[in-house]
């Protein structure tokens, strides 16, 4: 599985949303309809499934799919 | 002119069954919903019995995103309210949405949360805690939570008086109505607290039974051989009306919540004091609100836990209260076939009370083999009893020395009783 394929499995599972809505712009709160608490979650999870901390203020820069991909990318995840 | 109050819709989640009408069947037929605990290994502990809430199946209420973020007690909330507001036939539209109110008591809330967040907090990463631990916790989020469901902006509340909270629940919804401040109330009580801190917790104190080769038989209210109460959990809601708001909609009536009474022990964080004069008077109060005499009084769903202490002195405050016609009237305690739901307490029992009115089916005492010393009313043992009654009260005390109880009777268009 691509790293693009695990973040959008996590995404579906933490925001109940189905792939076709998963695309790599979609905001979390904009389009997948999440609150700032969905984020802490789905970031919390995110933090587990790849082994890495997400500070604060790295949080407040993610809000779509592709955030959380480049974010992982630059910690060295593929 | 006091606004008067009625009930129209009922919703239940019990340890007998996961709707009203599975309840009360099972209430009726004298079964008992104890069981060995499922939830957690009780091995350490003294009592290793629960009425748990079985099969019951959440995705019918709510989705999987909620199943994983909300305790279970907002959970069978959502479930006892949403069945409630079915019955009711009612849809709170925007036009008396204002108008329109919650008030559902619990005792403790999400312990199971609090328990799996600690874990979480002590373990190998303190930041694993959910940004969703304290909204499962609190333990008005179950109104919170019911008021989003259904669009209720009225007055909203939580009673959390311990064993008392549903009852404490419904009164005060009771009186937000008649004091003119909501024309609806989604009102009752909800526990999910069947947990190791709860389990362990109530087990020091000494006041579970631990009848744990005999389940079915361990939650026997009034018996000579009873040894504490048997925790449950459920939740038990009831939709409360004005009169005159009801009978424009045509709804259904099922009786008139006609008089509340609270009062206080100001004895023992615990324990009751001996006569129960607290309990005495809430029920007098309760009376005197609804305009009836103690002789008026056809039928008690009593606390009645199983616990040596509660049975004895409530069995008192009745004879005390009632005199001659303690005699007279029946009593039982629904404790025996449930258990002990805690805050879920109030709102089932009130149900149970509601239902016995309706269909003139007094629900039996059941495992009530030998009346224990000074236990000495009609308790309506093992079997159900068919009797037509007018006029119904539901007692439950909580930790705290509270004393609430709820009188309903039969709803008739004039104001003077039947009775």
């Amino acid at each position: 599985m691509t790293l693009e394929e695990k973040v959008i499995k996590l995404v579906m599972e933490q925001l109940d949303v189905t792939r076709e809505e998963c695309v790599l712009d979609a905001s979390f709160i904009d389009d997948l309809g999440a609150d700032s608490l969905d984020i802490v979650e789905l970031l919390m999870e995110m933090e587990e499934a790849f082994g890495v901390e997400i500070a604060d203020e790295e949080l407040e820069k993610i809000s779509t799919i592709k955030d959380v991909i480049n974010f992982l990318k630059q910690k060295g995840i593929n | 002119m006091k606004r008067r109050v009625v009930v129209t819709g009922l919703g239940a989640l019990t340890p007998l069954g996961n709707s009203v009408h599975q309840s009360w069947e099972g209430a009726i037929a004298g079964k008992s919903g104890i069981g060995p605990i499922t939830k957690f290994d009780c091995a350490p502990f003294k009592s290793r019995i629960a009425g748990e809430i079985k099969n019951f199946d959440p995705q019918q209420f709510v989705n999987k995103q909620e199943i994983r973020r909300y305790d279970d007690f907002i959970i069978y909330a959502l479930a006892a309210s949403e069945m409630a507001m079915t019955d009711a036939k009612l849809t709170i539209s925007p036009e008396f949405s204002e108008r329109a109110g919650v008030i559902i008591g619990s005792a403790i809330g999400g312990l199971s949360t609090l328990e799996c967040e600690l874990r979480n907090l002590l373990g190998a990463n303190p930041r694993k805690v959910s940004p969703f631990t304290i909204p499962a916790i609190l333990a008005n989020l179950a109104s919170g939570h019911v008021s989003i469901r259904f669009g209720a902006k009225g007055p909203i509340n939580c009673a959390v008086t311990a064993c008392a909270a549903g009852t404490s629940a419904i009164g005060d919804a009771y009186k937000t109505i008649v004091y003119g401040d909501a024309d609806v109330m989604i009102t009752g009580g909800v526990e999910a607290a069947v947990t190791l801190l709860a389990v362990s917790g109530f087990g020091a104190m000494r006041a579970l039974s631990v009848r744990n080769d005999d389940p079915q038989k361990a939650s026997r209210p009034f018996d000579k051989d009873r040894d504490g109460f048997v925790i449950g959990e459920g939740c038990g809601i009831v939709i409360l009306e004005e009169l005159s708001f009801a009978l424009t909609r045509g709804a259904h009536i099922y009786a008139e919540l006609a008089g509340y009474g609270c009062t206080s022990d100001a004895f023992h964080m615990a324990a009751p004091p001996p006569g129960h004069e607290g309990a005495a008077r809430s029920m007098r109060i309760a009376i005197k609100d609804a305009g009836l005499n103690p002789e008026d009084i056809d039928y008690i769903n009593a606390h009645g836990t199983s616990t040596p202490l509660n049975d004895l002195y409530e069995t008192q405050a009745i004879k005390f209260l009632f005199g001659e016609h303690a005699q007279e009237l029946v009593v039982s305690s629904t404790k025996s076939m449930t258990g002990h739901m805690l805050g879920a307490t109030g709102g089932a029992e009130a149900i149970f009370a509601i239902k016995a009115l309706q269909e003139g089916i007094i629900p039996p005492t059941i495992n009530l083999d030998n009346p224990g010393e000074g236990c000495d009313l009609d308790y309506v043992p093992k079997v159900a009893r068919r009797k037509k009654i007018n006029t119904a009260m539901s007692n439950t005390f909580g930790f705290g020395g509270v004393n609430a109880v709820l009188l309903f009777k039969k709803y008739s268009e004039s104001q003077i009783s039947e009775a």
